[in-house]
Order: structure tokens, then C-alpha cells, then sequence
């Protein structure tokens, strides 16, 4: 037996009961802190899908799929030593034999975790059932109540409480009519206060919801204009097509009664500081443990109690658990709702400080220590901006300032805003994984220098995103403080930012690299992060061709070679078919070179075709074949115009209003070879059915009977976003003029590699701005703009044509300067009918590990 | 049809001509067969003084061979390679990976003698 598996032997099992948001944390922290050094992890799930976000939950009505929500990455349950049980409910625990029971067998554990969360609770009520007896908790509960609204009208929350107006939301996007139930005598009798909630409710009404305070569901009849009847007490009723029921949790403590263990007087586990249960081997967090009698329903408390629990596991010392800051800051169908403290003045001899606008409906208000010294709670509805600063004083003890009314009053020019340098070390900064200010300070002295990479070390905002701000202004005010202004340089080479450079490299007519780093940079030759930046600026500016050899070692070897590198080395070629018309003798021709070629063949999202798999060398006698056939590049491989995708619009479509193919290819042929900072897509649909999917592109146009509407500043892919309606009615001429301004707006604008929708987002003033400065011309640049457009356009040239006019730039296309075959390296394998690259078990080669000398 | 030079020098390393001058691209990099490796050759024509590195063509992040095609650049001073599949730098000097240095590439001492590019073997 060798060493490694005496090891193994010696490992302990450790299971975790539930994979919700807590139980993935907790998982996460054990991995991070070197757990599997002692302890193989098996996770159990009741659902079928892993971890995901449930704070977000009512997203996915809008757009978000589960896959867009489930937290963390995959690899986190494919480390070996982990193993995720999906769909497999544990049926029981044996604290005898401790071993846990599912339909799949027993299990023995070393060590168990419970994190099974809570379930919603639902009150006794007489003919609730079916759809008049939703909740909504899981993505099965969302994937019902779309069941359920589907032919429904009318929908009701019971509950009125953060969650139930998360769920009212929910009904909201799926196009219900929605109203809101609550039996206390205001909205989120827990965190606010009566004129809180009163403003809470004045705002959510004019949102078109209905809320209807202080009435009890007595009894569930099936209704006459609408499904079911809510009879409340008296004659009163409501009623609707289905019923959510969002009043409140339940631990989920099954497992913990079956088995004996002790429990809190209201349920759930009874735990201690350190979270054990009263089985030493058992521990249990987030919403099914009860500390001091206590259930904790929010997620940062239970991230606490898992990193206590996995820092203990892992035998490091671990901070107790002694209760939670059940602060909260919410967006609750897009009103701003915040909680701090002791919010409702319940300390002995607190006084408050109140401001209500009821115009906008805002109210806000501050609670005092009897001396006035101290900050002790704060309700805020309507404007959440004050919660960061109010959300310190109270948590860290600072001292009031002598009038700390104007904490809440209207912010006037003189903000008195906590500055963040007021902040203690030991204040949190980040309390979803428990961050303090401390703890940023040294991770910016221990290098790091930009606010991801900041992120990525402390993990600090990466919980509910709440403090994001916070981060920010602590960030850029530590960097300051240590004498770096907020370091915006592009790269070691460059202390400018790409707005900068651009700007230099207009006004000094600069057209090489050479002598922008002369001039302005550091060194001789630059990198990887400010060559490609420069050779796109460039290119930007003066559009000269890209092979030239100035230009050439610039560019990313995707630019440089003017195809997209594969995994393999191996390239993929996408000739331009403009908006994704395409005639049959171009297609046979296309066919015809894959064929030649042996290229796997794939369709794009952008309505183009992608062949795969050539090598260097082929490049150019496949280019020269593509434009024999009347091809032109496509720039798949540059940070520039991809495609104008297109319906086939008034032409054949019995709904079209306008030739959406006509003005795609119009709009392709003028943007194509524009450079820009990031790749830029354009999509137009002939109708508002928006069937070319406009609404996801940088710049979507879609026709109306008067013309065209833009929109600007979408994007699909990791983080979609709508793009926004820009301008209604456009004429053809007005739609260029403003898609040409727009454009070259960004590419003077935005950041190394920023998307549109990303700088849009960055764009102080918004889109109100971007429409001053692109319609109401208010900086006087509209002609500028125009004119620099056309010049890009004017000095339009297909790369490829040129390329293959000019020996010398051919050269380039070499596999090996010594020889003319290919990369024997680079093997395929059959499959579906087409080539793709052999995966390193198909080779059946041994890597060889080559000595160094 | 390329031309196998051999010749002793002082230190007895043996060099081996690759590929001629005007096979190299300046600030950047081609790639020459040597005895069934792949080398990445860098031409960097600096004020300084004219430099060629030769380093291994496999990128071993990705198993495939493509440095030859990266990008060029100095990471606090020091020549760099950047992989152009997954961007982590070599330095061109030692192979040394900055990101991950238990990747190291193997480097090959370099010359241009006249117009021919030598590596040295031994």
C-alpha cells in the first residue's frame, strides 16, 4: 500500500444536508480553507438544481434562468473529494450508527452539516388548495405559479412582507394584475414603521399593485368574476385567479425531530455559539438552526454561521456566532426600502428624527440613544442612498454629529456624508462574507490594484452586491490615501487611461505604436494589454489596414492573423454575409471550400457560418477561394462590427412594416471594419414582433409604420441587458446619422475592451445625457463625429483581399518558417459526420514530462 | 528545402541554423522546426541592440502549440511572452511562466550570424 492511499484511509466523511445559499457557502468556505485535506464531502439536495440565488429569486420572471442564477462555479462540485447529490432527499439521520439515509442507501458521516433551510409558511385556511395555495420559495414554486398564471388574470400575495412583495414582483412580470394581502396594519410590519409603511404603501399602489391592510383570509371559495374568493372577516372578499402564500417561514427541522435532536421553543435546531447542535457531531446553520430561540431569515447571518462552521472544521479558531445585524437595504419592485438596527425605536429613552416628503412618497427615519450620541436604528423608504453612511453609524458606534437630522434631510450641496476615511478598521464593510475595512486595507497593501481584482481577493460585495458602493469609495479613497490617485493606467507601459490615449492620438496625429511610446509611455516595447488596445485606437482613427508591418505585432494573434484561434491552434474563418442574406451559389461555394478543407461547419448566433479547423498555412488558400466567390472578411476575429442580423421583414412577412433586410445590409456595409473598443453587434426587425432579437444588440433598430425606432446599449451573453429605446420614428437618413454619432461617441469614450451596455451604464447622466449629446448635439461634436465616421468608412478595405495581394504579408502565414507541411500535432476525429479536435484521451499518447536543463 | 550549418564554437555548443533572417518578423514571433521540436523565434530589433529568443512552441496550459503566435511585451521589465489561448506570460529570457512558475518552457541560447538564424544545442 503506498502512502497516498493510507492517507485516503484516514480521510473522515462529512456530509452536508441541503444545498441552498448557506449550504453552498458553507461548502465553498470548507473547500477554500484546505478541508478536504481531512474530509471527503458528500452534499445532499432535495432539489434537482444545485445552489442558486435565491435573493434574486423574482429575476427569474425576468429573464434570469436558473442557470443564470445558480451561485458560484460548477468546479466547485466536481473537486475530487466532493460530491454533490442532486435530487436525493435525506430521509433520515441514525445519530446511533451516524449514518444518514437516503432512497439511495446509508451514508456513514464523521461529521454533519445541517443548512435544509426553511419551508413557507401557510396558514390553515379552508379551500386552500391547489392554485390558491402557491408559495414561493423554489424554482419549482416559480415554475408553478407560471403554470399557474398563465390563463390568469388577477393574482394575490397573502403577506406583505419582504418576501410577499418580492413575490407581488413576480406576479407583476408575468403580466398579472397583482394585490398584496397583509394581515398587520402596514407592509413589512417588521422592518418599518408605521409612516414607513404608509409611504411604502403609497409608493407600491401608484406602482398599480394593490395592497390590502389589516384583513385575515378567513375562508378560499371558488369565485364569480375571477377563479377563487378570499372571504375575509365581515362581508369583505377579493377575488382572483390564484394566491400566493408568503406569511412568513418555518425552519425546516424534520430531520432534527426525527432524530431526537433538542430544538429552539419556535422550532428549528438548537444551536449553540458555535453552532453545534445538541449531538457534538451534528451542527446546523442559516434558516433551520435557532440560536437563542432565534431564526435568522436572512442571508448574511446564515453565511456567518457557515463560515463558523467550516473554519472550525477545519481546525482553525473560529469566530462564535453571538446573533446577526438584521440590516437590510432592498430594491422591492423597484422602491428602495431600508432597515438598520432598531428601527422601531424600542431601546428605553430613544428618540427619532423623521422626514416624510409626501409628494414622492419618502420617509425616513432616525433613531437616537436618549443622549443623543449614538446612532441606534434607521427606516428608510424611497431613497436608499442614505443607508451606507447611517448603516455605519450605528453599526460601528461613531459619533453623531451635532445635528444629526441632517443624516436624513435632502442631500444639499454641503452632503454630510460620513466620509469613508470616518470608518474604523474593524467596521464591515461587506457582511454577506464578512468583510471589514480592515481587511480591504490590506489586500490593496498587499497589491491589489483594481477594484475586480479586489473583489476576487476579499470576495467582498460578491454576496447580494449591497455594498458595492461602499467598496468603491472605500477602494478609490485607501488608493488615494497612499499617495496612487485612483490608478486608471492602461498597463505599466501607459499612464493614461484608453479615453486618454485616444484623445492623444487624435489631436498629435500619432499613427504608430512607436511613437505613441516614445511620446507618452514607458520602456520600448509595451505588452500584451496596451499593444492591441493601441492597434485598436489606431485603427479607429485612421482605419489604415491592419497587416501593415507597424501594425502587425499589435494585434492579438486573432487580428493578426484575421481568424479566430481555436483550442487547438487551429483557426475558424467567418466570411461576412451581411445581414445573413445569402445566395445559393454563395452557400454551394461555401460548402464547397469546407468540403475541400475538411472545415467543421457551424451556423453563428450572428446569422453567418463559421468553418473550424485550419491550419495557419491554409489560410490563405481558403481566403483566396472565398473571394474568388465573392466573399468578404467578416472581422469575427477583431474588436469591431459583427454582423446586422435581420428578419426578413415587409418583403415576405405578412406582419413586416419596413425592408428590416434592405436597412441591415445598408447598415453592414457602411459599420463593417470599424474598429471600436469592444466588438459591437446591430440587429433589425421588420415589425415589433422583433423577431431579429434587436433588443439584445448594441444598436437595435425595429420598424414601426412611420419609420425606425433605435435602441442602443443592449447586449446578450453573460450579463444581458435591453437596450434602451433612444429615438422613435426615425427616417432612414436620421436613423444613420445618429447610429454614426452613437458609434464614434463610444469609440472615443469608453474603456479598453467596455461593451456599450457596460458604458453606458458608466456614463454619468445616463441616457438623458447620451440623448443630449446624440440628438441635441450639446456638446457640439454631432459633425465631428459624422465626419470621423466617414472617414473609417471611405478607407474601407476587405483585410483579406489586401492580404492576399502582398507577398510579403503572406509570409506570415506560416506553420513553420523551415518547412511548408502543417502541425502534425494537431489531430481530429470524426463525429455527427464532421471533423473536430481529439481530445488528449483519443490520442492515446502518454504526455511526456521533458526534463529542464 | 532549408540548409543545416553546423559549426563548433569556443564553448563547444553546437548551432544549428533554423531559418534565414528575413524568415523573422520584427516585435514578433514564426516558428522553425529543430529535430522534431517546435521553437518559437522572437525578433526584437530594439534600439538597444538587436535580440532573438527561441522558446518552446507548446504552450502547456492548452497543449497546443501556438506561443510562436503571442504577443511580445516587458512585465516590469522583463521580455515576456503572452499566450495567446489563455494570456499567461513567459518570460523569453528562461521560459519561467510569471503566473504559474511550475510552467517553465525550454529556451534555446540564439544568434544571427550574417543572415542565418542559429540555435545553440548542448
Amino acid at each position: 500500500m503506498n502512502s497516498y492511499s493510507a492517507t485516503s484511509d484516514t480521510l473522515q466523511t462529512l456530509v452536508v444536508i441541503g444545498n441552498g445559499m448557506v449550504g453552498h457557502h458553507c461548502v465553498e468556505q470548507l473547500v477554500e480553507r484546505g478541508a478536504l485535506a481531512h474530509y471527503q464531502i458528500h452534499v445532499f439536495s432535495e432539489e434537482p438544481q444545485r445552489a442558486y440565488d435565491r435573493v434574486h429569486l423574482s429575476e427569474y420572471f425576468s429573464g434570469r434562468d436558473a442557470q443564470a442564477l445558480a451561485l458560484g462555479d460548477i468546479a466547485l462540485y466536481q473537486t475530487p473529494g466532493v460530491t454533490l447529490h442532486l435530487g436525493r432527499a435525506v430521509l433520515e439521520i441514525d445519530r446511533a450508527r451516524r449514518e444518514v439515509v437516503s432512497d439511495a442507501g446509508r451514508l456513514a458521516y464523521d461529521k454533519l452539516v445541517l443548512a435544509t433551510g426553511s419551508f413557507p409558511f401557510v396558514p390553515p385556511i379552508e379551500g386552500a388548495e391547489g392554485d390558491s395555495r402557491l408559495v414561493y420559495r423554489t424554482l419549482g414554486d416559480l415554475d408553478r405559479i407560471r403554470d399557474a398564471a398563465k390563463n390568469a388574470r388577477r393574482g394575490v400575495v397573502v403577506g406583505g412582507g419582504l418576501l410577499g412583495l418580492e413575490a407581488a414582483n413576480a406576479l407583476k412580470s408575468l403580466g398579472l394584475e397583482a394585490h398584496v394581502v397583509e394581515f398587520a396594519p402596514r407592509l413589512m410590519p417588521v422592518q418599518l414603521d408605521e409612516q414607513g409603511g404608509q409611504a411604502l404603501k403609497d409608493r407600491i399602489e401608484a406602482l398599480g399593485v394593490s395592497v390590502h391592510l389589516s384583513r385575515g383570509t378567513q375562508s378560499i371559495s371558488a369565485g364569480s368574476e375571477y377563479r377563487y374568493r378570499m372571504n375575509f372577516a365581515g362581508e369583505d372578499f377579493l377575488e382572483t385567479d390564484l394566491i400566493v402564500f408568503s406569511a412568513g417561514i418555518r425552519p425546516q427541522d424534520a430531520l432534527a425531530r426525527q432524530s431526537g435532536l433538542e430544538l429552539g421553543p419556535r422550532g428549528g435546531v438548537a444551536i449553540d455559539s458555535q453552532c453545534v447542535s445538541s449531538d457534538p457531531h451534528i451542527y446546523a446553520i442559516g434558516e433551520c438552526a435557532a440560536w437563542n430561540g432565534g431564526i435568522f431569515g436572512l442571508v448574511a447571518p446564515g453565511y456567518q454561521m457557515a463560515r463558523a462552521v467550516a473554519t472550525q472544521l477545519c481546525g482553525e479558531d473560529s469566530e462564535p456566532f453571538m446573533g446577526a445585524d438584521m440590516s437590510t437595504k432592498l430594491k422591492l419592485l423597484g422602491v428602495d426600502v431600508g432597515s438598520i438596527g432598531d428601527a422601531h425605536g424600542a431601546t428605553p429613552g430613544a428618540r427619532s428624527y423623521r422626514f416624510i416628503d409626501e409628494s414622492s412618497a419618502s420617509y425616513r427615519r432616525l433613531v437616537v440613544s436618549a443622549d443623543g450620541k449614538r446612532a441606534l436604528g434607521a427606516v428608510l423608504v424611497g431613497d436608499n442612498s442614505y443607508y451606507d453612511t447611517l448603516l455605519q453609524y450605528v453599526s460601528n458606534g461613531i459619533d453623531l454629529p451635532a445635528d444629526p437630522a441632517g443624516l436624513i434631510l435632502p442631500l444639499g450641496e454641503a452632503a454630510p456624508a460620513l466620509g469613508v476615511d470616518a470608518l474604523p478598521a474593524t467596521a464591515t464593510v461587506c457582511s454577506c462574507h464578512n468583510v471589514s475595512k480592515g481587511a480591504i486595507c490590506s489586500a490593496i497593501d498587499g497589491g491589489c490594484s483594481e477594484l475586480s481584482e479586489l473583489k476576487a481577493c476579499t470576495r467582498a460585495a460578491t454576496g447580494c452586491g449591497g455594498c458595492a458602493a461602499l467598496l468603491k469609495q472605500v477602494f478609490e479613497h485607501e488608493l488615494s490615501a497612499r499617495g496612487v490617485t485612483v490608478d486608471k493606467s492602461l498597463c505599466e507601459h501607459f499612464a493614461h487611461t484608453r479615453q486618454e490615449l485616444y484623445a492623444i492620438v487624435r489631436v498629435e496625429r500619432i499613427e504608430s505604436f512607436d511613437a505613441l511610446l516614445a511620446r507618452h509611455g514607458k520602456g520600448h516595447v509595451g505588452c500584451d494589454i496596451c499593444k492591441p488596445a493601441v492597434g485598436s485606437i489606431l485603427a479607429s482613427c485612421w482605419n489604415q489596414p491592419i497587416m501593415d508591418p507597424a501594425l502587425v505585432p499589435l494585434q492579438d494573434t486573432n487580428d493578426t492573423f484575421m481568424a479566430n484561434m481555436q483550442k487547438n491552434g487551429t483557426y475558424s474563418i467567418i466570411p461576412r454575409i451581411a445581414g445573413g442574406e445569402i445566395t445559393p451559389d454563395k452557400l454551394i461555394a461555401l460548402g464547397a471550400v469546407a468540403k475541400k478543407y475538411e472545415l467543421y461547419t457551424k451556423i453563428t448566433g450572428g446569422q453567418r457560418i463559421d468553418l473550424f479547423g485550419a491550419q495557419l498555412h491554409q489560410l490563405p488558400q481558403i481566403w483566396s477561394e472565398l473571394v474568388d466567390a465573392g466573399f468578404e472578411t467578416g472581422h469575427g476575429y477583431g474588436k469591431s462590427l459583427r454582423t446586422v442580423k435581420s428578419c426578413v421583414g415587409s418583403t415576405w412577412c405578412r406582419y413586416g412594416v419596413q425592408d428590416s433586410v434592405g436597412m441591415a445590409l445598408v447598415l453592414e456595409n457602411r459599420y463593417k471594419g470599424v474598429r471600436a473598443p469592444h466588438k459591437f453587434k446591430l440587429a433589425v426587425s421588420g415589425c415589433t414582433r422583433e423577431c431579429a432579437e434587436a433588443q439584445s444588440k448594441d444598436i437595435g433598430v425595429i420598424a414601426t409604420d412611420k419609420g425606425w425606432n433605435l435602441y442602443v446599449a443592449g447586449n446578450g451573453g453573460m450579463r444581458p441587458r435591453h437596450a434602451e429605446l433612444f429615438a422613435t420614428d426615425l427616417d432612414d437618413a436620421t436613423l444613420i446619422r445618429y447610429i454614426d454619432r452613437f458609434l464614434m461617441f463610444y469609440i472615443r469614450t469608453a474603456d479598453r475592451l467596455q461593451r456599450t451596455s457596460v458604458w453606458r451604464e458608466s456614463l454619468e447622466g445616463g441616457l438623458d445625457y447620451l440623448k443630449a449629446v446624440i440628438i441635441d448635439d450639446s456638446l457640439g461634436l454631432a459633425a465631428e463625429l459624422e465626419a470621423q465616421m466617414q472617414l473609417l468608412i471611405d478607407r474601407y478595405q476587405c483585410e483579406w483581399a489586401n492580404a492576399l495581394q502582398d507577398p510579403e504579408k503572406l509570409k506570415r502565414f506560416r506553420t513553420f518558417v523551415n518547412d511548408a507541411g502543417g502541425d502534425p500535432a494537431i489531430r481530429f476525429v470524426e463525429e455527427r459526420g464532421q471533423r473536430r479536435p481529439a481530445r488528449a484521451g483519443e490520442l492515446h499518447l502518454i504526455p511526456v514530462a521533458e526534463e529542464l536543463n | 528545402m532549408n540548409t543545416l550549418t553546423l559549426e563548433r564554437t569556443r564553448n563547444a555548443v553546437e548551432w544549428k541554423t533554423l531559418c534565414q533572417r528575413t524568415d523573422l518578423v520584427a516585435d514578433s514571433g514564426v516558428v522553425a522546426w529543430l529535430d522534431g521540436a517546435q521553437v518559437a523565434l522572437f525578433h526584437l530589433p530594439l534600439s538597444g541592440g538587436e535580440q532573438v529568443f527561441a522558446i518552446d512552441n507548446r504552450d502547456p496550459k492548452s497543449g497546443a502549440n501556438v506561443i510562436g503566435r503571442g504577443i511580445v511585451g516587458t512585465l516590469k521589465g522583463e521580455l515576456v511572452i503572452a499566450s495567446p489561448l489563455y494570456k499567461q506570460h513567459f518570460r523569453l529570457a528562461d521560459g519561467v511562466c510569471i503566473e504559474y512558475p511550475e510552467q517553465r518552457l525550454r529556451v534555446w541560447p540564439v544568434r544571427l550570424n550574417g543572415d542565418r538564424v542559429e540555435v545553440g544545442l548542448g
